[in-house]
């Protein structure tokens, strides 16, 4: 087991920790993580993550919303068993697609919006029985913490950071 | 300081001329003579037919009714008579929509840029209202577009009035006196029953007042608004504040009881409880639209430096989700009724589905999957063709819809896009330009005052 070392910068603010990651880019350190109480709002782009692919996912699930609706819909209510409702007997989808339009929507979105949250949760490694891969639990509450991979120079990078404003610089033995 | 180019004021008043003209010709090609509708008629009939002869044919039902109840007293009625009358009661009856065809068109232009006008209001007066930190850089291009306003809706009632005293009842087919005079052969019960609230006088005062309102609000939105630029304090920003919130409340009931008296009077028997919301929708949709290809316009003539791709797509962002909301309105009307399938209610749809299938579908795809499509992916909204593009969709459609709204009461089976109305969206499209681009030219295009403008210039998606 090979044992890397990271350093933990905590920061009070956002502002501050948005400044602190833009100037740690530019020295051309690598980021490997930040946690933070809040989603702060620039920070992926700060960092230089790659854009989120959750709205192509939500569209595809959606669209397999809408189609379950239909097909669902189509076996209830024409095939299966024909109802007359309201003087309009269903022998006909799409004459009687007004009526199922509602449904069409709502599964369409109750799709997107169920399998969206539990890609994203699936995506960021977070299941049910999980221990939490928070190092500092201050960072729940009021505390902002970037990890940054060490590789030599260490006491640079802890100059750099204590410039930027971190009220707290610890090397930590990060074992994987 | 924006200044209005020659080139852009040449072209407003080419439309107006243009548009004139063939607003000139709509009306002086509109009166056909009882020969000349009874020819015309042979014609389509002996071609197969126009589209929709059965709606023509079944639209005179009510006189025929009135008719058969007089022949029945005198009692020597025979049927050969009554044929000659049904028929002379058609062409009579296709000879009044054929001239109500320009007064129409002209209505539905006129309203249709009005309607933009009073949405950026609307909107406007919610960004006030509701403190919003992204638009203060557009706050002059939305004031410049209200400036259309007051000519507009006075442009609009005067079209209604004059339709009902200059013309024949050519829009507004309650106006005509007979109608509710009980000693009438022509004596309608329900129209008699609502003449209370639907007479012209009463109409003309309500839609002054309403007038009155919205252009006092505006009056004084500006008047804070430049004041603001050079105050010392905040105070005309409270001011301001104070008179979106109170404009608002009294926009919301105005405007409502305006979609009623404006549009859905055209069809006195029929009414819909949501059909405020829904002319709001579309206004709202039209008037952000608007706001984003003025924008645009004036970027690509480097003006508003201080707006960049961010506020555009926020502007795109309203324009995608008012899009989605005007086709939960036009949906929720239309799923009520079709299956209630209450006759007096459903008649509205059944005309449009018979006479108006490809406008009335037609303006689904363009309010709604084109938008959707379009405007969906969050890169797309940033970049201006695009937004342009998607956006010209979204006026036309609604532009559609407006014309759905009314033709059918007015002209219906005989309608199409042709000379007067193209020459009436010309003409609006001309004086909406020139009053809005005059306008734009007034003030900075920066509120340099207002306390969140360094929020706006700074925001960021």
């Amino acid at each position: 087991m090979e044992a890397s070392k990271v350093i933990h910068a905590i920061y009070t603010d956002d502002d501050v920790l948005m400044s602190a990651v833009k100037k740690v880019k530019a020295e051309r350190f690598h980021i490997e993580e930040i946690y933070t109480p809040f989603p702060v709002h620039g920070l992926d782009k700060a960092m230089g993550l790659a854009p989120t692919r959750i709205a192509i996912t939500a569209f595809i699930y959606g669209l397999i919303g809408l189609t379950v609706a239909t097909v669902m819909m189509n076996f209830i209510m024409i095939e299966d068993w024909p109802q007359n409702i309201g003087g309009k007997p269903s022998f006909s989808y799409i004459e009687n697609m007004p009526a199922f339009v509602p449904i069409m929507f709502e599964l369409t979105v109750f799709f997107a919006a169920h399998l969206m949250v539990l890609t994203f949760y699936l995506r960021s490694r977070m299941w049910p029985f999980k221990s939490a891969e928070n190092p500092d639990p201050r960072t729940t509450d009021d505390h902002f913490l970037m990890e940054i991979a060490v590789n030599g120079n260490e006491e640079g990078l802890k100059s750099l950071l204590a410039e930027t404003g971190a009220v707290e610089i610890n090397l930590v033995d990060k074992a994987h | 300081m924006y200044t209005f180019s020659n080139k852009l004021k040449t072209f407003s008043f080419t439309l107006m001329i243009l548009g004139a003209l063939g607003v000139g010709y709509g009306f002086m090609t509109s009166h056909l003579s009882f020969d000349e509708v009874e020819t015309l008629l042979a014609e389509e009939a002996h071609h197969g037919g126009g589209h929709g002869e059965e709606a023509a044919h079944a639209a005179p039902t009510h006189d025929e009714h009135t008719k058969a109840n007089t022949h029945g007293e005198t009692a020597h009625a025979s049927s050969e008579d009554h044929h000659v009358d049904a028929h002379k009661k058609h062409i009579e009856h296709v000879q009044h929509q054929i001239a109500n065809r320009p007064w129409s068109a002209l209505y539905v232009a006129a309203f249709f840029f009005m309607m933009i006008a009073l949405g950026v209001l609307a909107f406007y007066a919610i960004q006030i209202a509701s403190q919003a930190g992204w638009s203060p850089v557009l706050f002059r291009v939305m004031e410049g577009i209200t400036a259309y306003l007051l000519p507009g809706a006075l442009i609009v009632l005067a079209i209604a009035v004059a339709s009902g005293t200059i013309g024949h009842y050519n829009i507004f087919i309650w106006m005509d006196p007979e109608l509710s005079n009980p000693d009438s052969p022509h004596f309608d019960k329900l129209i008699a029953g609502k003449s209370g609230w639907l007479n012209i006088g009463w109409f003309a005062v309500r839609g002054l007042i309403f007038i009155a309102g919205w252009s006092l609000y505006r009056h004084f939105a500006r008047k804070f608004s430049i004041a603001q630029d050079t105050a010392e304090d905040n105070s005309n920003f409270k001011k301001s504040f104070r008179i979106a919130a109170a404009f608002l409340v009294f926009f919301i009931y105005s405007e409502s009881i305006m979609s009623w008296d404006w549009i859905m009077s055209v069809d006195p028997h029929w009414f819909s409880t949501l059909f405020g919301w829904y002319v709001f929708a579309s206004m709202f949709v039209s008037g952000i639209t608007v706001i984003a290809l003025v924008t645009i316009y004036l970027k690509s003539k480097n003006y508003l430096e201080f707006v960049n791709e961010n506020h555009l797509h926020d502007v795109a962002k309203f324009m995608f989700a008012i899009s989605i909301f005007w086709t939960y309105l036009w949906f929720s009307q239309f799923m009520l009724i079709w299956y209630s399938n209450i006759p007096e209610e459903v008649t509205y749809f059944v005309t449009r589905f018979q006479d108006y299938q490809l406008p009335f579908l037609g303006m689904v795809v363009m309010n709604f999957v084109f938008p959707l499509l379009l405007l969906m992916n969050a890169d797309y909204k940033r970049i201006p063709w695009f937004v342009v593009m998607a956006g010209l969709v979204i006026l036309c459609g609604h532009y559609i819809d407006i014309f759905n709204m009314i033709m059918p009461a007015t002209v219906g089976d005989r309608w199409f896009i042709g000379i007067p109305e193209i020459a009436s969206v010309l003409l609006f499209a001309g004086l909406f330009i020139f009053v809005v681009f005059t306008a734009l030219t007034k003030a900075p295009l920066l509120v340099k005052g207002y306390p969140f403008r360094k929020e706006s210039e700074d925001f960021h998606y």
